[in-house]
């Protein structure tokens, strides 16, 4: 059986840290790449070889059909080319469904309550069904969400579950209160993509829904663009081998987990995300893998020791549920601590944190100086968007750069001497601002 | 409770709210207190005698890699401290007290000459500490080294040239540290390296070997009518200056850089420059060989030979004991690693002889063979 036979990729994890600290020192801070490999390529290689493939993952494409779709009225039909794409990009045997989103939910396909088996036909029936999706009403994303967790539900059997949601507006039709409800609910039941075509949105609250349920954000200025990112978007999930993946920190009794942040491929804070898991541990969530490589950032606050000891700051582990309840450990690594007197050691900095330290300052800076921008703080903007320009040319940061050079002009990359351009598009700041977190790996 | 005022451990003074120990991390609680127990059915629980406690907070929680699940701390490791003990030869390494691991590596072995007479041998090494993996490189030497020395020994080769032999053989095993791929990830730092210094002694005659700041010295039982002697010239740039007049030793040696060793096995040593001397004492007495974790703290002969115990000669493990505790209460600062070879000279000694022969300096001896 399909099922049983399916192989989760396996995973490696690797600490990058200084372990040694100078006397009195209590601050450990590790970088930990987490590399998943063999499983998304095995497994799609091997879907047309099983006949009708497995059914091992789902789909829910949501797609935005308030009113301001038709203006212009290309977007829409975009956004149909797009799912469109999408559609054709499912693998055999994935479940998958289609959801017209407005101030309610629509099913467009099955709209039976429950999921499609992609096939051909199938493929071909849902491609027919997406002249439904036709523009008129408001915005409630919370009940789009709602849908797409009822129509997962239907087929409780599919661990990898995967949601991809677009928008062109504010959550104007339904309260903040609501719509966090409704992500409190199904966090950790399904991932999302989310993706804001024009410039109509509102980039934090996109943000938010796409970090909530572990997915990525970005902009789609121009919805001629869509196509071929839904079918990139859709490449991704297909990808995708196995889900509620945690990544559990254990620390020794009186240390302190400062923060858990993923630094690669983007900058995404998992701090309150902990879910405590036994004695002195905590999971963190990351959502599905497929074939690829991320980092997090570790800080603990360990007790201090006397020079010449050694402690264990954190025993990190990747950490799969398993159906029974219990946990599978995928790999672990060992963050540790040691306590000396020579100066050399105890002040070398890592170069993988150093370099994520700077990641995670440059899509601080980014936000904080476009958020001083609207509130008309010209002075606090460029010094930010100045200090953003600096990491980022430091750090090789190019794509970040190029979107920095739209809003603003470089005098001096490496001072960060920067003055803002006259007339910015509102598209160029809100793609510098939702691709602010994307970061680079350590040059090699 | 009984209130503490100073740490049991490290005699930190303690306030009346501590819970830890502010120095070393020591749980001032009961450990039930630490640990509340969990309402987990017993059953899955292991016997609590399976385990012995954490050293550190006393919880019976320690896991397979070594730390303690309670509060992190490590536990001693089989190279903290090692005794070994042959008739012939003892040897004591320690961790000491500043460094959180052991870098010093040695062996002490005893095998017989095709002759039939008896041959002892000793092999110390120091971890280079900003090397990468200083105490595989230690290890390393040290077992490439005896092995090669024990083997020459028994085959019949004059020692001088087998000390030489082997630590060319202990050269090449370090450096090939540096090329199995196993260097942790992210570091830029020196490929795997350690100093090095052997002693055999067979048929009389004693023969020394070494590269780097590791040192032998050669302690008479009657040390009024003999004196102690260093028998290594280190590696390092205090004796290189000293020795081409460019300073006095006393400036030389409160350098800061006085300590930095120009010779070493690894795979960045330019050349290895292995010195041999060999000699014959006439007189009882003992040979040590060590690393400078310990002789930082008796730099002179003489004032090494102060705390060699009288009957070093007979109970050779005792005289190293009592060597590495007298660093370890000096400060510690260093891995200490101290092997000792009681000399018992095979001719009765000659009374109006031997005191002067022993005098002389040692003659590095000519590389032939």
């Amino acid at each position: 059986m399909a099922l049983l036979s399916k192989s989760h990729p396996s995973f490696a994890v690797d600490i990058f840290q200084n372990e040694y600290l100078a006397d009195g020192a209590r601050e450990v801070s590790a970088i930990v790449t987490v590399t998943a490999t063999g499983g998304g390529t095995a497994a799609r290689s091997a879907a047309p070889a099983d006949g009708g493939g497995s059914t091992d993952a789902a789909v829910v494409i949501m797609v935005d059909c308030s009113g301001s779709m038709d203006y212009p009225s290309e977007k829409m039909r975009n956004a149909r080319e797009a799912t469109a794409k999408a559609i054709d990009t499912l693998r055999d045997g994935v479940a998958f469904a289609v959801v017209a989103g407005t101030h309610e939910a629509n099913e467009i396909y099955p709209a039976n309550g429950s999921l499609a088996v992609a096939s051909e036909d199938t493929r071909a029936q849902a491609k027919q069904a997406l002249r439904k999706l036709k523009a008129s009403g408001g915005t409630a994303i919370g009940t789009w969400l709602t849908m797409a967790d009822k129509l997962f539900n239907s087929r409780a059997d599919i661990a990898i579950r995967h949601g991809i949601l677009l928008t062109d507006g504010r959550n104007e039709h339904e309260k903040p209160g609501d719509l966090q409800r409704v992500l409190d609910r199904v966090t950790g039941k399904f991932t999302v993509d989310c993706r804001g075509v024009g410039t109509d949105w509102e980039v934090a609250e996109l943000r938010k829904i796409a970090s909530t349920l572990l997915g990525t954000v970005d902009i789609v200025a121009e919805s001629s663009g869509l196509a071929e990112d839904f079918r990139t978007m859709m490449e991704n999930a297909m990808g995708k081998q196995v889900a509620d993946v945690a990544l559990r920190v254990w620390t020794p009794a009186n240390a302190v987990v400062k923060y858990v942040k993923q630094v690669a491929p983007a900058v995404e804070d998992l701090t309150e995300r902990r879910a405590e898991a036994g004695p002195r541990a905590g999971d963190y969530p990351t959502g599905s893998w497929g074939d690829e490589s991320r980092d997090y950032h570790v800080c603990i606050e360990v007790p201090s020791a006397a020079v010449g000891n050694e402690m264990l700051a954190a025993r990190i582990s990747l950490v799969l549920p398993k159906p029974d309840g219990s946990t599978e450990v995928l790999s672990q690594g060992l963050v540790k601590a040691v306590w000396t007197d020579d100066l050399a050691s105890s002040t070398r900095i890592s170069p993988q944190v150093a370099h994520y330290t700077g990641q995670a300052e440059l899509a601080d800076s980014i936000q904080e100086g476009l958020e001083a921008h609207r509130a008309g703080d010209l002075d606090r903007a460029t010094a930010k968007l100045g200090a953003a320009v600096r990491i980022a040319h430091e750090t090789g940061n190019d794509g970040t750069f190029k979107l920095l050079q739209k809003v603003v002009d470089v005098v001096d990359p490496k001072e960060g001497t920067v003055r803002f351009r006259k007339n910015v598009s509102e598209a160029d700041s809100m793609t510098l601002e939702t691709r602010s977190t994307k970061t680079v790996r350590v040059k090699k | 409770m009984p209130q503490q005022t100073v740490c049991p451990n490290c005699a930190e003074p303690l306030d009346q709210e501590d819970v830890f120990c502010e120095a070393c991390g020591l749980s001032l609680l009961p450990p039930e207190l630490v640990e509340p127990p969990t309402a987990e059915p017993p059953a899955t629980e292991p016997p609590a005698a399976a385990r012995p406690a954490c050293v550190h907070c006393a919880a019976a929680e320690v896991a397979d890699d070594g730390y303690c699940e309670a509060c992190g701390g490590v536990q001693p490791r089989p190279r903290d401290h090692q005794e070994r003990s042959l008739s012939g030869v003892a040897g004591v390494t320690d961790r000491g007290l500043r460094h959180h691991r052991n870098e010093d590596a040695f062996t002490v072995a005893a095998t017989t000459l095709p002759g039939g007479a008896p041959a002892v041998v000793a092999v110390v090494c120091d971890g280079v500490s900003s090397s990468a993996r200083p105490d595989e490189a230690s290890a390393a030497a040290v077992d490439a080294a005896s092995e090669s020395l024990l083997t020459a020994l028994e085959q019949g080769r004059e020692p001088a040239a087998a000390m030489r032999h082997s630590i060319a053989v202990a050269a090449r095993a370090v450096a090939a540290l540096a090329r199995d791929g196993a260097n942790p990830p992210g570091r830029s730092l020196n490929a795997p390296a350690c100093t090095y210094v052997s002693a055999v002694y067979a048929a009389g005659l004693v023969t020394i070997g070494w590269v780097g700041d590791t040192r032998a010295y050669w302690v008479p039982d009657d040390r009024a009518g003999a004196e102690p002697y260093r028998l290594t010239e280190d590696d390092s740039w205090a004796a290189r200056v000293v020795a081409a007049g460019l300073m006095g030793e006393a400036e030389a040696y409160a350098d800061p850089r006085a300590h930095a060793i120009t010779g070493w096995l690894g795979a960045d040593a330019e050349e290895i420059d292995p010195h041999t001397i060999s000699f014959t004492p006439h007189v009882p007495g003992v040979l040590l060989v060590c690393t400078d974790g310990l002789w930082n703290y008796a730099e002179a002969a003489t004032d090494l030979a102060e705390v060699v115990p009288a009957d070093a000669r007979t109970d050779p493990l005792g005289a190293a004991q009592t060597l590495v505790k007298f660093a370890v209460a000096a400060g510690g600062h260093d891995n200490i690693t101290v092997a000792v070879l009681p000399i018992t000279p095979l001719v009765e000694t000659d009374e109006d002889h031997a005191p002067t022969l022993l005098d002389l300096p040692v003659v590095p001896h000519s590389a032939t063979s």
